[in-house]
């Protein structure tokens, strides 16, 4: 029962980090119908940017933490602006390609300034035991991070509804060339979508850090499953995206705990096959329905 | 007239510089990426060595000179490194590297060429004990079926342990181990508590330590590198579980310090050889030559000490085999490691360190367990 439980606090920490870099796959997909396949790698951006600047530079953390996301979002402005602007706007797919490129050009910069070695985050009151429930202990940072994430998704969602911005970004949303004729700059809203989903990968990995190792790879395989997420919680819909990052989250931590982790990437991957068979749409996603 | 005797003046001088050829040594490591360090310190061995026998006149009235080609740590540019410098450089023996399975990409290269090849790191059991008739392959490094039994005894001596359990990271290397510690738990009539194997992007191992708790252990034998280690001990102090933890040396070659915080000094691991304590003549001679060439300040400064030791006295012990055989050539040389009877060492006095059945220099007891004290890799008693 103890395995389960710690496994399980484990799993929606990490599951709602799958869920906040699958976010980052819905806000520009709404507005632009394009995503940056490389997410994993401004995630990876977020940490190794936070460690630089709060343990190799010295900063104090607030401005560590502000200067890394910072960064994330000026990187997804650019990604936007190299990798998926001039391809869309010719109708192409090559933006695909290109996003991609852009997150192998980033690891390998890194791999150059930061390093091959891992390294770690120094330990801290975040890392630290708050909370005893029977055997099982929680720390600090393991309630923070679903705290965070569902934070942000409730952020989001308020801010789409109730401020202009977000309202003119509903209404790209329902139809691009109707909002443009109202005056809405699209232009401005699809960079302003890649900054935020930058930001949120950005966060996710300033989270994750102090539980993993900083590597220039250590977002790759979170990229990926962060897709999976995505595509599993209907990528147009943001809180079935949010639930399917926890459920992921939660299934992998299951299999983990009651098999072993050697079986976890196979099997999780395998079920996500398999629930996209049987509901292609996503598990939360509406059918599309094509007008000729 | 003048010009008649500069020409025989070159003639002799080129015919003097054939004689003085160097004998080519290889070496085949990682000189980049996250191992880079653990190549440095095998050519900061290899090298002090080579200054020793030089300064004394080298081995056959010819110099020695290191030759060394970057693996990667990647099997493939191993092998073609092999071949480079078996094929072209024309070396007499190749130094190997960190990584068990670049040596064991070669070895069949060696085996074929009739060139010795001296381990100095890799730890894996088929290197040395690779089935050839007429082996090549010899090593003076830890050995993992002899590391496992280590581990084992310590457990059971150092903590009273019972119920060691094992956690082990999920590739080849694990895998050996695996074998080899069942196998010889098997031999010491130790029960097993459990065999829990983990990937190197684990973020939490606690559910394989919640099961190996439950299961009863009462010690744990950790197998894998710096990163993926760290991991394991960070779990195991979320767990608050103040379980004793005897690790093989993989956690000794990275960052283990910084990445596991301070449960870091609670692993207690295996080394061939520690510059702390009283050095022997040649721990001194080695320290003397660190600090004056490489400006190293004391053993604290001294990282991968076991590669160093390691490449130091297979260095010293090929150099006297050569000696012995009166040749370069490799089935001679190999006759004539077989042969040496003693030799004074830095890791230990040498007797009879190579058989033809077993080419492994080092045993379980030349081996010393150490643990991280902050920076510093101390000794445990």
């Amino acid at each position: 029962m103890e395995l389960f439980l710690s496994a399980l606090v484990t799993g929606v920490g990490l599951g709602s980090m799958y869920g906040l870099l699958a976010l980052g796959f819905y806000v520009t997909y709404a507005v632009s119908s394009t995503v940056n396949f490389a997410q994993g790698s401004t995630m990876m951006l977020g940490a190794v940017a936070g460690f630089t600047l709060g343990v190799t530079w010295g900063w104090p953390w607030p401005a560590a933490v502000a200067g890394a996301l910072a960064l994330c979002a000026a990187w997804g402005v650019l990604v936007e602006l190299v990798g998926v602007r001039p391809f869309a706007r010719r109708g192409s797919d090559l933006w695909l390609m290109a996003t991609v490129a852009l997150g192998l050009i980033l690891e390998n910069v890194v791999l150059f300034t930061f390093g091959k070695d891992p390294r770690g985050m120094p330990a801290s009151s975040l890392t630290a035991e708050v909370l005893r429930i029977g055997g099982l202990r929680i720390s600090a940072l393991q309630l923070l991070i679903p705290a965070v994430g569902l934070a942000i998704a409730v952020a989001l969602d308020a801010l789409s509804r109730h401020t202009r911005a977000g309202k003119s970004m509903l209404a790209i949303v329902q139809n691009a060339d109707a909002a443009r004729l109202t005056g809405i700059n699209v232009r401005a809203a699809v960079l302003g979508a890649y900054a935020l989903s930058g930001l949120f990968a950005g966060v996710a990995g300033l989270l994750i850090a102090p539980l993993f190792t900083v590597s220039p790879s250590m977002g790759t395989l979170f990229g990926i499953k962060a897709f999976a997420v995505a595509i599993l919680g209907g990528i147009a819909n943001p809180w079935g995206v949010v639930a399917a990052g926890l459920i992921y989250g939660a299934a992998e931590a299951l299999i983990t705990a009651s098999l072993g982790s050697i079986y976890t990437q196979v099997l999780a991957f395998s079920l996500v096959i398999v629930a996209l068979a049987l509901r292609p749409e996503g598990l939360f996603g509406r059918t599309a329905v094509k007008k000729v | 007239m003048l010009k008649t005797i500069i020409a025989a003046a070159l003639v002799a001088a080129a015919g003097l510089a054939h004689a003085a050829e160097p004998i080519k040594i290889g070496l085949v490591a990682a000189l980049s990426g996250p191992s880079a360090q653990s190549g440095e310190a095998i050519t900061r061995g290899l090298t002090i060595a080579i200054d020793e026998i030089n300064a004394k006149g080298g081995v056959l009235g010819r110099k020695l000179e290191l030759v060394r080609r970057d693996d990667e740590s990647s099997p493939p540019k191993g092998v073609s490194a092999a071949r480079e410098l078996i094929y072209q450089e024309k070396v007499a023996a190749v130094f190997g590297g960190l990584d068990t399975p670049v040596s064991l990409a070669f070895i069949p290269i060696i085996n074929k060429e009739r060139v010795p090849y001296m381990g100095v790191w890799a730890a894996g059991t088929p290197i040395t004990r690779n089935g050839a008739k007429e082996n090549y392959a010899f090593r003076v490094s830890a050995v993992d079926i002899i590391v496992d039994e280590a581990l084992l005894k310590y457990a059971q001596k150092k903590y009273g342990s019972k119920k060691p359990g094992l956690i082990l990271i999920n590739n080849p290397w694990g895998e050996s181990n695996e074998k080899g510690l069942r196998a010889m738990a098997k031999e010491l009539g130790v029960q097993l508590a459990g065999v829990e194997k983990f990937e190197n992007a684990d973020v939490d191992v606690t559910p394989q330590l919640t099961r190996l708790k439950n299961a009863g252990a009462d010690s744990l034998i950790l197998v894998a590198n710096a990163a993926p280690g760290a991991q394991m001990m960070k779990s195991r102090e979320r767990m608050g579980w103040k379980v004793p933890v005897v690790s093989h040396w993989g956690i000794s070659g990275g960052r283990f310090t910084e990445l596991a915080g301070p449960s870091a000094a609670d692993a207690v691991f295996v080394q061939t050889y520690s510059f702390f304590g009283r050095q022997g003549p040649a721990g001194e001679r080695v320290l003397a030559a660190l600090k004056q060439k490489y400006g190293v300040k004391g053993p604290e400064d001294v990282f991968s000490p076991v590669g160093l030791a390691n490449a130091y006295d297979a260095m010293h012990l090929l150099a006297l085999a050569m000696q012995q055989a009166g040749s370069t050539k490799g089935p001679e040389v190999r006759k004539a490691l077989h042969g040496i009877d003693q030799y004074a060492g830095l890791i230990k006095t040498y007797r009879k360190p190579f058989k033809p059945e077993d080419q492994d220099a080092l045993r379980a007891d030349d081996y010393v367990m150490v643990r991280f004290d902050g920076e510093k890799i101390v000794p445990v008693n």
